[in-house]
């Protein structure tokens, strides 16, 4: 499994072009996230591809060629947080709820909606630990659940800022501070 | 100055420098259209959309500038998709702008409404749509950008009607491509570079692999210079044919599946490869597992995506390759190679010094003599574009080419039917050249509809078609590999001669050697277009040939006969 982040233009379409690369290439999507960033001209996308080193390189170089990229980052080999979040409804009566809240307590899990006959759980975290989750709820019956794949982001002053703005907020104020002159 | 859509479409192709562009007309582009009659562009009407597309294909690749091609929408646009994906495939630069419908009508399924951007998605560099006026000059302006940097390729602009209809401002010194700002990345570090620069120096069995993108960075002549500075034995790809000269005697020939034996057991004996603007296509390596398993790689290669992706290599020099070599020159030491050079030589034998010419030919017309022969009566100065099959290869083998961009080929897609268009598409591009078509019976078939479009246009293009009443390379697979059991490749065909005069065109029809220069020099001599149907031997096969996913070493040879393999001197 490898994790690629990539900046591309915040426009319809360039999902589209994203994910048609990627089968171009045969390489299977595991989870791909877009969201805005900061600059709402750009939106940040994290893709988790099955494919080796070798299909992530080929996967990073196509994606810098369409014109609507302007960064793609294979990040698997660098120190990184990964996070995913789920909503999950499970069944929860009388007799299961304590039980479920003690889990949802190990697992640092929140409760969003409370009905009488299930709870949705909002929980956050490793894909791992979601997982692990899922596990121990599965016994009280899951009856719907939502994730939103991974996102990831590189620790500390690995930075990953899109090309064509300020590269250190510093320099963005600095840049904001010298247009107001 | 208020100027409809169409108006600024036609007025910035002509700033753009544009004077020709191929193209066929429809509802969703007729606006186009009426402002083009106006416009000092010369549109060329073609008789099929896929023509229009090689038509611009083979003018980018005679000229090195941009192509276009000109359709409407739903089916204009959709036969347009061969011709873009091989303009793709070999890295063309070709803008190919569709007429789509209004668009508030966009996504209703509504009269020859295709959603062209989706369909060429994965076949173009980059495709686009517009619905306004004013963004048509900036668009239009990018996609020539785009198709002819970098690694170059195919564009697809799609114009909504009323884009096309409405007015407003044209400023076209406001109208400066947008292009989103890309990372720049480090193409390769000092270490690299050093590592490049000793592999070079310190090899004993070096071999160059010559590829299109030396065309593409117009790098012939410091591609010349580095390699009579290092003295280094040049193999060439299909499409690297041209960017070195076959007449220079460091020039091997072409290598891979029907590339020269002698090229081909360099290969797999040299102790460094320096690729260079080449893919190392499969057509190229063969079973990679076996691929010149004792030679270090450097390759010197534009796009960072092929670094790796089918042979793994020692030094990647990513960049233009006409910058990287002008770097590389002033380093690289000259070796005298005498066993290496000599060990070539050996492996060459004697067919590089026996003439196909003199030799007999038992009454038979074969296509290599007919090649050859065309190549000797040109002095091999022509530009030849050829279609797919035995007859492109036996170009390749038997035309020796000493100038840049005068084989024209499709090589990634192979795409039958692309000569006769792509040889119009040329002869604009090149008024001056002796354009000739080199085409099979089966691919002719495909387009020969565009004849029409050379006797409307008043060009002067020969053609020459080697008939020889087959699918001939499938025939030749099913000869090897499946028994000779011939299914589907035995082929009828009209008489062509007949044909080409159904079409106001002189037709000759060959049958015996005797018969071959004459008809050839008469048909350089004529003014107008003339059609030579070449009847040549039925059952021939391309030799050497690998078997697909075989070793390169391991050749298929030409059974004795009155042809050499090859022969590389006149
Ligand atoms: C029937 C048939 C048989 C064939 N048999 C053979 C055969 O025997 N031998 C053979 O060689 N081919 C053969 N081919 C063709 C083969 O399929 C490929 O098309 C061909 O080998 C590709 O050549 P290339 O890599 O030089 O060109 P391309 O595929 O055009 O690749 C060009 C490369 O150059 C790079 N480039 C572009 N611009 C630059 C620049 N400015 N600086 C540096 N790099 C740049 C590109 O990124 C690309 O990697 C055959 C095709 C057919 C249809
Ligand atoms: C559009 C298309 N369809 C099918 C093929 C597969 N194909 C490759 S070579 C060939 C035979 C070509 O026959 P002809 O044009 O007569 O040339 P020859 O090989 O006989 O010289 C075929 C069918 C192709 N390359 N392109
Ligand atoms: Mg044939």
């Amino acid at each position: 499994m490898q994790t690629l982040v990539a900046y591309v233009e915040n426009k319809p379409g360039v999902l589209n072009r994203v994910s048609s690369l990627a089968r171009r290439l045969a390489i299977n999507i595991d989870s791909l996230t877009v969201g805005p960033t900061e600059n709402e001209e750009i939106a940040r996308m994290t893709i988790v591809a099955h494919t080796d080193e070798k299909g992530a390189h080929r996967l990073e170089a196509s994606l810098e060629k369409l014109v609507d990229v302007r960064l793609a980052e294979n990040i698997s080999e660098r120190s990184l947080l990964e996070r995913d979040l789920a909503l999950i409804k499970v069944t929860a009566d009388q007799q299961s709820r304590p039980h479920l809240m003690e889990l949802i307590k190990v697992f640092r899990a929140r409760v969003i909606d409370v009905a009488p006959e299930s709870l949705i759980l909002e929980v956050s975290g490793t894909v791992d630990k979601i997982d692990g989750l899922l596990e121990v709820l599965r016994p009280f019956g899951v009856l719907e659940m939502a994730r939103t794949g991974r996102i990831a982001m590189t620790r500390g002053s690995d930075l990953l800022r899109p090309p064509g703005v300020p590269q250190k907020p510093a320099d963005a104020e600095a840049a904001m501070t010298s247009q107001a002159k | 100055m208020k100027l409809t859509g169409a108006e600024i479409l036609c007025e910035s192709l002509t700033k753009l420098g544009v004077r020709h562009l191929f193209g066929y007309p429809g509802g969703a582009i007729l606006p186009v259209y009426d402002a083009l009659g106006k416009s000092k562009l010369h549109h060329i009407l073609v008789r099929h959309e896929q023509g229009a597309t090689h038509m611009a294909d083979g003018y980018a690749r005679a000229s090195g500038g941009v192509g276009v091609a000109m359709a409407t929408s739903g089916p204009g646009a959709t036969n347009m998709v061969t011709g873009i994906a091989t303009a793709m495939l070999d890295s063309s630069p070709v803008v190919c702008i569709t007429g789509q419908v209004s668009s508030k009508l966009l996504g209703s399924d509504a009269f020859q409404e295709i959603d062209i951007t989706g369909v060429t998605m994965p076949i173009t560099k980059h495709n686009v749509v517009v619905s306004r006026a004013e963004d048509i000059a900036r668009t239009v302006r990018e996609a020539f950008v785009i198709a002819n940097s970098g690694r170059p390729g195919p564009v697809l602009v799609d114009i909504t009607k009323d884009a096309q209809q409405a007015s407003c401002d044209f400023n076209w010194d406001a109208s400066t491509p947008r292009l989103p700002p890309k990372r720049q990345r480090i193409n390769y570090d000092q270490a690299e570079f050093e590592r490049a620069v000793e592999l070079l120096n310190n090899s004993k069995r070096p071999l160059i692999l010559a590829g299109h993108g030396i065309m593409v960075s117009g790098a012939m002549r410091v591609f010349d210079d580095f390699v009579h500075a290092g003295n280094l034995p040049v193999a060439m790809t299909l499409l690297g044919i041209g960017c070195f000269p076959a007449n220079d005697p460091l020039n091997l020939g072409m290598m891979g599946m029907h590339g020269e034996a002698w090229v081909n057991h360099a290969i797999q004996e040299a102790d460094l490869l320096i690729a260079v603007g080449m893919r190392f296509d499969d057509r190229v390596t063969g079973d990679l597992r076996t691929y010149a398993k004792d030679a270090r790689k450097i390759h010197i290669e534009i796009d960072r995506s092929e670094i790796n992706k089918n042979v793994k290599v020692d030094s990647a020099l990513i960049g233009d390759a006409r910058e990287v070599l002008e770097q590389l020159l002033p380093r690289l030491e000259h070796r005298e190679r005498g066993d290496w050079l000599r060990h070539i030589r050996e492996l060459k034998g004697d067919s590089a010094v026996r003439d196909i010419q003199g030799l007999p030919d038992n009454g038979h017309l074969y296509a290599a003599h007919v090649i050859n022969d065309l190549w000797k009566e040109t002095r091999g100065e022509a530009i030849v574009v050829t279609d797919v099959g035995q007859h492109q290869m036996w170009e390749a083998q038997y035309y020796h080419h000493n100038l840049p961009r005068t084989l024209i080929t499709s090589g990634g897609l192979g795409t039958m039917g692309f000569a006769l268009p792509a040889a119009i598409g040329a002869k604009f591009a090149k008024p001056e050249s002796d354009v000739w078509v080199v085409v099979g019976d089966g691919g002719f078939q495909m387009t020969m509809c565009e004849l029409a479009t050379i006797v409307q246009e008043k060009i002067k293009i020969n053609i020459a078609i080697i008939n020889n009443g087959f699918l001939g390379m499938v025939r030749q697979w099913q000869e090897f590999f499946y028994d000779k059991r011939y299914v589907a490749t035995p082929l009828v065909a009209p008489d062509f001669a007949a044909l080409a005069n159904a079409f106001g065109i002189r037709g000759e029809r060959i049958t015996s050697r005797t018969d071959v220069t004459p008809t050839i020099r008469s048909a350089r001599e004529s003014s107008e277009s003339v059609l030579i149907d070449f009847r040549v031997e039925q059952e021939d096969s391309v030799y050497p040939m690998v078997p697909a996913g075989g070793a390169l070493h391991e050749m298929i040879r030409r059974p004795d006969s009155p042809l050499v393999e090859t022969a590389t001197e006149p």
